[in-house]
């Protein structure tokens, strides 16, 4: 502690970024024949975007010699090892923590999440969380918020700028009107926006490397906390679909129909 | 006083005010809309100068309280505070239902709120079925899922603003003065940088037009600007591919992870309808398309559909409306 406070951040940070399995976000989802779910099984699978970029920018914080560790997490079924393989650990997290659930169809709402990263990075002594702004499956956009008030951090949701400075970070956030900017201390959490960065690919010799990294399975029995559901999901349909339109042959007819039949314009 | 139906009504709202000091904003409006089918309803007014909010705030039809807190640490409403301040009201009034509208700030401060009362928040909600069960689109919009939230006692949601109407005028709640309950320290506002051009709001116009890759550069964009001024009450919008481009600014964006718009008409010139962007604008009144590419998925959602070049269109629609 002493060293932390005459030598901020440099190269004693660590980063956790947490990292979620979802379908592919260019799969068009079916909704299950018993419509309590989409389906899944043989659907392809890959690492939520919004995560990509919080890993990403991990990385580059890493680069920037800002932070010296990075832990990426993911709570998941036996296949969310490939997410923290081949995106997070292929990408340059330095370890890994798998918070192992029964199977892959298994699904935790964002409150259990929250506590289960809670209990994690109690485990990892983190300076700042980082996350995707939301998942692109549940689209919740509530998990890191949840997790900053759990353990009682400040949060700076929906980065698109995220500069260390000294002990503070200068983040500018989306917002429904423009930019605002915020200074942040640590240890905090930090969601990702879009804007933020361009995730790296990774290359092959990573991914080989990410396979010797250390990789950690944690059960969330031994965690202690409770991941029951406190939602019950009654439905899942598809969205009502839109009467057929029709094409027209010119400006002058478009304009006419939004004006005399839709009566729009 | 007493009516069929109306047992959700032994509920108590409180609806957290999203402001800018001057007047509530119009999401917040559609979040009183949703609260007002739980029962009672308290408006949270907090923030730095807030009081012409709180004044404005009790005279909107369904409100029954307006609690005014008035503070240095609310200015900018910071989630952080601003979820204390929510966790000791509710600790004193016991609410049954917490709620905001889906936007960033919502966003921000209702999961954390949820998370210290050991509550699974309902996120983007866009349709109230009773008190317990609400309707929120998941995976874009691709599947609309009904959920019952049977185990906790306070239900804290985001309503998705484009989904309820706003409330009117027609309320005379009594405004209190809260109590603030400190700083939480940790974050500090710095900046805003606001867009304040003075155009219709993108999320409230009657007309959107929105642009994409079609228009392949951001002077283009101009003519779509020039269009909207011709049309009362409309607004630009882009695809997430043109914003990233750095034609427009983000706040433009419409789609899953930029804004979600319900507009009368929505004119999609030179965009494709990927998935990401039509979660942001499917539930418009009327669309209307105009591409070049026959196949373009967004001809299976527009009402309208030309099959052209918009650099053709543009200046015709011009002169045409």
């Amino acid at each position: 502690i002493f060293f932390r406070v005459f030598f901020p951040p440099f190269c004693t940070m660590r980063a956790l970024v947490a990292v979620k399995r979802v379908i592919d976000y260019t799969v068009k989802v079916r909704v299950r024949p018993d419509k309590l779910g989409v389906v899944k099984d043989n659907v392809k699978h890959s690492c939520n975007p919004f995560d990509e970029i919080a890993m990403e920018q991990a990385v580059r914080m890493k680069e920037a010699k800002l932070v010296n560790e990075i832990v990426a997490v993911s709570i998941g079924g036996p296949k969310s090892v490939e997410v923290l393989r081949g995106s997070a650990l292929a990408m340059g997290a330095d370890k890994a923590v798998h918070v192992k659930l029964a199977d892959d169809s298994v699904e935790v709402e964002p409150l259990a999440v929250a506590k289960i990263l809670k209990a994690v990075a109690e485990k990892v002594q983190p300076d700042v969380v980082l996350t995707g702004k939301q998942a692109i499956d549940d689209d919740s956009c509530a998990t890191p918020q949840m997790l900053a008030a759990l353990l009682n951090w400040p949060q700076a949701t929906f980065a698109s700028a995220i500069e260390v400075d000294g002990k503070k970070m200068n983040v500018t956030r989306e917002t429904d009107v423009g930019m605002q900017k915020l200074s942040v201390s640590f240890p905090c959490v930090l969601s990702c926006d879009l804007r933020l960065n361009e995730p790296r690919y990774a290359k092959l010799p990573e991914i080989m490397k990410a396979k010797k990294k250390p990789l950690e399975t944690l059960d969330v029995k031994d965690l202690g906390v409770d991941i029951t559901p406190r939602l019950k999901i009654i439905d899942v349909s598809d969205p009502p679909a839109r009467a057929a339109g029709i094409k027209v042959g010119s400006i002058e007819e478009l304009v006419d129909k939004l004006k005399n039949e839709a009566k729009v314009l | 006083m007493a009516m069929k139906g109306a047992r959700s009504l032994l509920g108590k709202a409180l609806v957290l005010i999203e402001h800018n000091n001057a007047k509530v904003s119009p999401a917040s409006l559609s979040a009183i809309t949703a609260a007002s089918k739980f029962g009672d309803i308290t408006a949270l007014v907090a923030g730095k100068g807030c009081a012409p909010v709180a004044e404005q705030a009790s005279k909107i039809a369904g409100v029954k309280a307006v609690v005014q807190v008035d503070s240095a640490e609310y200015d900018h409403l910071l989630p952080e505070n601003v979820s204390k301040l929510v966790e000791k009201l509710h600790g004193a009034e016991k609410f049954s239902h917490i709620v905001a509208a889906h936007t960033a700030f919502g966003k921000s401060v209702i999961p954390r709120v949820a998370a210290v009362s050991d509550c699974q928040p309902i996120p983007d909600v866009i349709n109230v079925v009773d008190e317990n069960t609400f309707v929120r689109p998941t995976y874009a919009g691709n599947a609309l899922a009904t959920v019952k939230s049977e185990i906790d006692p306070v239900k804290m949601l985001t309503i998705r603003p484009t989904s309820f109407d706003k409330a009117g005028d027609g309320g005379s709640a009594a405004v209190t003065n809260g109590e603030a309950c400190g700083e939480t320290g940790g974050t500090k506002w710095v900046s805003d940088e606001v867009d304040d051009s003075g155009k219709p709001d993108l999320s409230s116009a009657r007309v959107v037009v929105g642009g994409g890759r079609g228009l392949k550069s951001g002077e283009n964009f101009k003519l779509l600007f020039d269009l909207a001024d011709k049309i009362p009450n409309c607004a630009v919008g882009a695809t997430r591919a043109v914003v990233d481009a750095g034609f427009v600014p983000n706040e433009l964006q419409v789609g899953q992870t930029g804004k979600v718009v319900a507009p009368d008409l929505y004119i999609a010139m030179g965009l494709s309808g990927a998935i990401q962007h039509l979660a942001g604008m499917k539930d418009s009144k009327v669309i209307a398309c105009v591409n070049t590419d026959p196949d373009a998925p967004i001809f299976s959602v527009s009402d309208y559909g030309l099959e052209g070049d918009l650099f053709d269109a543009l200046p015709k629609l011009k002169s045409l409306v």
